[in-house]
């Protein structure tokens, strides 16, 4: 099980702001598993389906989309950060 | 390196960079602006790892310069016009290394901090969005 962070927009429009899911062995990094839960429809085909506009973090670390998931216990999705 | 729902207190942060044994003292303070009409910004963030990211950024600013003390503050929740979002603060020997320190954690802190800004004007809410203006000041801090 992994636990899932949204922020900001993603978050609103997903409509939660945290889960738990366990994707399946063939999702290897960041952006298979915004692929994955993109294929629910809904909300998250609409927040997660420009991969341009998103950001990611595993594990509280900001990575690259094409990063490796395995053995992440929290991954965060999100728009490109505007604090300050 | 604070994140905080409440008023930041300038004076007393001042006081205490102040305090810090330097002989300067530099710091910036962000507000929020009314841009065209502006009612509210709603200041977003992921806790755990905003607060890893802003003791990163002064774990760097101590190392790129010698410094007495440095204060990093962010608001977060809803705010109106004209309040203080975000407090910065570096103390030092030299105006120099307060002054660069200072510009350096302001400018990594809007590209290296998980912290999002959602405008209401009226009824219409909008999430900010990404500034390249704000990449490339950040940036620069990458090649010195």
């Amino acid at each position: 099980m992994i636990d899932l962070l949204y922020f900001a927009w993603v978050r609103e429009s997903i409509g939660i702001g945290h889960e738990r899911a366990t994707p399946p062995a063939e999702v290897a990094d960041v952006a298979g598993l915004i692929d994955w839960l993109a294929m629910r429809g809904g909300g998250y085909a609409e927040a997660l389906g420009d991969k341009t506009r998103l950001r990611a973090a595993v594990d509280q670390l900001f990575v690259p989309l094409d990063a490796s998931i395995a053995g992440a216990r929290e991954i965060a999705l999100f728009p490109p950060v505007t604090g300050g | 390196m604070i994140v905080t729902e409440t008023a930041i207190d300038i004076a007393a942060e001042l006081d205490a960079l102040e305090r810090a044994g330097g002989g300067a003292v530099a710091t910036f303070t962000g507000l929020v602006r009314d841009d065209g009409g502006v009612e509210e910004l709603f200041l977003e963030h992921y806790p755990v790892a905003t607060e890893k990211a802003l003791s990163d950024l002064a774990a760097e600013a101590a190392r790129r310069w010698s410094l007495a003390a440095a204060t990093v503050i962010h608001r977060v929740g809803a705010m109106a016009p004209g309040e203080r979002i975000v407090f910065v603060g570096a103390a030092a020997a030299h105006r120099a290394e307060a002054l660069e320190a200072c510009a350096f954690l302001i400018d990594r802190l809007k590209t290296d901090a998980p912290f999002w800004k959602r405008e209401t004007r009226g009824q219409d809410a909008r999430w900010v969005g990404e500034r390249d203006s704000d990449r490339d000041a950040a940036d620069r801090w990458k090649r010195s």
